[in-house]
């Protein structure tokens, strides 16, 4: 069994085309990933069913629609203020709360014995994000065709997207971390503090930086002064 | 030389270009936001001036012996002015006839009351038979008199048990209803208006203010102060409201000013308040924000903090009109609540107010009494302000066409006008022009109409290509089907062919 598949990861690991099939299917894994969670969180870091390609592709579709959202759903469901909107700030107000999420949960996981590797938390997280994807980019569409009366379906759909999400990472780090359901509920708690701190640090990083540059500079404006 | 000369003559071009300039800036002495309006960021957008200065009365003007001192009201019936002039004693009845303001009589003692004088009126009222009832305040009554200034009764304070009998009755504030109701803000009575009936028996309060409170503050009282603290402490109360003013029929709009900025988050504050016959608040909110005055001001500025209506005022088409002593500006709100300009600032010239603390209304022009001018400022709407009220009257009364032309001359002289962009929409929503309905309401933002004429237009579309969409779904099922048949036929005769070969 196990030599039959070492050889048949050799012979999809040589030619490109295999490669690009490998990608394909760990793409297509994520639809197994989102209706049967359990099971193919597990796999997904321990049969390798996953790759890391296809969780950049969930990250950046994931930012992608809700950049698409903003600007192209009805102005009956949104009332975003299009003309002040930066893209790319928003796009970084979601994708670096997740990395220090994920990097957070990952420095914590050694505290809590758990069993994740960071490539394999942030993969899991990556496909925990497919159904926001799934929803919310038919939905833009869907907000064309609807009037405001019949927006009960429009708000169910975007409830359901995003619950689905947390429910899908919670059960995502309960397997990747091999834990049970009220260890994954305190470690969660723990993430969240975790990432402040890692905030906290970052901040008093970047003062510390930002003083420590203009005492240079002001050294060498001084010396500059003096020898001139 | 010749090129210092040809400076000069530059130089003084441009100087007098820029005093032209100045000049014309100047006209009227208003800044370019004097008249303003929100849209839908709830932002400030300059608009054209709704109201402009007609002009000043002053006591000089009306030939007045003694002049007014610190008069603190104003009442308007019909072509006749009211003005309880506090200061003095007197109440002044003026007449105006076009821009004539003329002083029909001074009205300083009632026949036949004990005592005959009053004693710094703080408001007069006038009922359609020209009875006059004034707010003798430190008198503790309301005297109502006949046409003549004969006596006809007075309203003192109530003998009966729900008025605190060791507090002085101090009335401010009155206004009648058309039976003759008599409802009187006195100063230091938080339980609401007192009511009288026509005969002058008291018949009880209406309209308390709800006391607000958070819960914080009635955990801290509760538990974590001694009953000693608690008594110096001032308790929760309600407050009195600041002026009321009545409509024709017959409701009574109040004003508070008593509130927090927070307050206003949730419409706790519900400064505009507009009572029924038992003294509930009935407004119409229909817009984003309810009528709070300004949605936005600079902090830290000396101006800074909600608007506090110091007074109301209610056209006869339900327009209502209310002026905030924060920053000294006026607010005018359709019956739905919407705003529809707002305009004025702090200061001492013309159409600025300082020490305005009486808003009236004579028709559609407004009249302002100024306490420490001693003034009454006259405001006359522009073509914009008239245009305005003709499309919401036209718009009440079903000439819903009609009000869509005025509202497109709105739209010429303010582009930024989303009633009328609403207007507009529903007129050609009446007449089922579904598509260019819908092009008004999104640029009003307005998802409700919107909603409504997509919905309207869904239908026709569906409706048009229904024969389309069916044809092709049609087609799409059946073609496999004949062709799979085809198929088979071909197959079958092939078979047949073959076997034929064979045998």
């Amino acid at each position: 069994m196990s030599t039959k598949r070492l050889s048949a990861d050799a012979a999809l690991s040589g030619a490109g085309k295999a490669w690009w099939q490998k990608y394909v299917s760990s793409l297509r894994y994520a639809l197994h990933v989102i209706v049967r969670p359990f099971d193919g969180f597990w796999d997904l870091s321990r049969e390798n069913k996953g790759s890391l390609a296809a969780a950049n592709t969930f990250l950046v579709l994931f930012l992608l629609t809700y950049v698409l959202k903003l600007m192209y759903t009805n102005f009956q469901f949104i009332s975003a203020p299009v003309q002040y909107i930066n893209i790319y700030e928003r796009c970084a107000s979601l994708l670096l709360p997740f990395l220090i999420l994920c990097l957070a949960n990952w420095a914590l996981s050694t505290l809590f014995d758990g069993k994740g590797h960071f490539k394999d938390i942030y993969i899991a997280m990556c496909y925990a994000l497919v159904p926001y994807v799934l929803i919310q980019l038919p939905l833009i569409l869907i907000s064309h065709i609807i009037s405001v009366d019949e927006g009960a379906y429009y708000s169910v759909l975007m409830s359901v997207s995003v619950i689905w999400c947390v429910f899908l990472a919670f059960i995502g780090l309960m397997q990747v971390h091999d834990y049970g359901p009220g260890k994954t509920i305190i470690f969660l708690f723990a993430t969240i503090f975790g990432a402040l701190v890692i905030l906290f640090l970052i901040l008093v990083f970047f003062s510390l930086l930002s003083d420590a540059i203009g005492y240079f500079v002001s050294l060498y404006r001084e010396i500059t002064f003096r020898l001139s | 030389m010749n090129s210092l000369k040809r400076l000069t003559a530059l130089g003084l071009c441009a100087v007098i270009l820029l005093s032209a300039c100045g000049a014309f800036a100047l006209q009227d002495g208003f800044r370019t936001t004097y008249t303003y309006n929100y849209d839908y960021w709830s932002e400030m957008q300059e608009s054209p001036d709704a109201y402009r200065v007609q002009q000043v009365v002053y006591s000089t003007s009306l030939g007045l012996e003694t002049p007014m001192r610190r008069p603190q009201s104003l009442y308007v019936r019909g072509e006749d002015i009211y003005v309880a002039d506090t200061g003095n004693n007197r109440v002044l009845q003026l007449r105006r006839e076009g821009e004539n303001f003329t002083l029909t009589r001074i009205i300083d003692s009632v026949q036949g009351a004990s005592p005959a004088g009053f004693n710094s009126p703080n408001d007069v009222f006038a009922d359609e038979d020209g009875n006059v009832y004034v707010c003798d305040t430190n008198n503790n009554r309301v005297v109502m008199m006949d046409a003549q200034l004969n006596f006809v009764r007075s309203y003192t304070k109530p003998q009966d048990n729900t008025f605190d009998q060791n507090l002085a009755f101090l009335p401010s504030k009155l206004v009648v209803d058309t039976s003759g109701r008599v409802y009187v803000r006195a100063t230091n009575v938080n339980k609401g208006l007192v009511k009288y009936e026509a005969d002058g028996e008291f018949t009880g309060f209406i309209g308390a203010n709800p006391v607000i409170y958070s819960l914080w503050d009635y955990v801290w009282k509760e538990f974590f102060t001694t009953q000693e603290q608690r008594a110096q402490q001032a308790s929760f109360v309600p407050t009195e409201y600041e002026n009321i003013c009545i409509d024709k029929d017959g409701f009574i709009y109040a004003t508070n000013i008593v509130f927090s900025e927070y307050d206003l988050l949730w419409d706790n504050a519900k400064p505009i308040r507009r009572l029924n016959s038992i003294g509930s608040d009935i407004l119409i909110k229909n817009d984003r924000y309810p009528p709070i005055g300004d949605l936005e001001w600079v902090e830290q500025s000396v101006d800074y903090g909600p608007s506090k209506f110091k007074d109301i005022t209610v056209l006869d088409n339900d327009i209502y009109i209310a002026f905030d002593k924060t920053r000294g500006r006026v607010f005018g709100y359709d019956p739905q609540g919407v705003m529809l300009w707002a305009f004025g600032t702090k200061g001492n010239s013309e159409g600025a107010f300082l020490g305005a603390v009486s808003i009236e209304h004579m028709g559609t022009d407004l009249l302002c009494l100024d306490e420490n001018e001693n003034s009454i400022t006259v405001f006359t709407p522009t073509e914009y302000g008239s245009l305005i009220y003709q499309a919401s009257d036209q718009y009440l009364k079903g000439d819903y066409d009609g009000s869509a032309d005025t509202w497109r001359e709105v739209l010429k002289l303010n582009a930024n006008y989303n009633l009328a962009f609403i207007g507009i929409g529903r007129s050609l929503l009446r007449q089922d022009q579904f598509a260019e309905a819908m092009e008004y309401f999104k640029m009003a933002h307005d998802r409700e109409n919107y909603g409504r004429a997509y919905r309207y237009y869904r239908k026709e579309m569906i409706e048009k290509n229904i024969g389309w969409v069916v044809a092709a779904v049609a087609l799409l099922l059946i073609v496999p089907v004949i062709v799979r048949r085809i198929k088979k036929i071909k197959a079958e005769v092939a078979e047949y062919e073959h076997k034929k070969a064979l045998s």
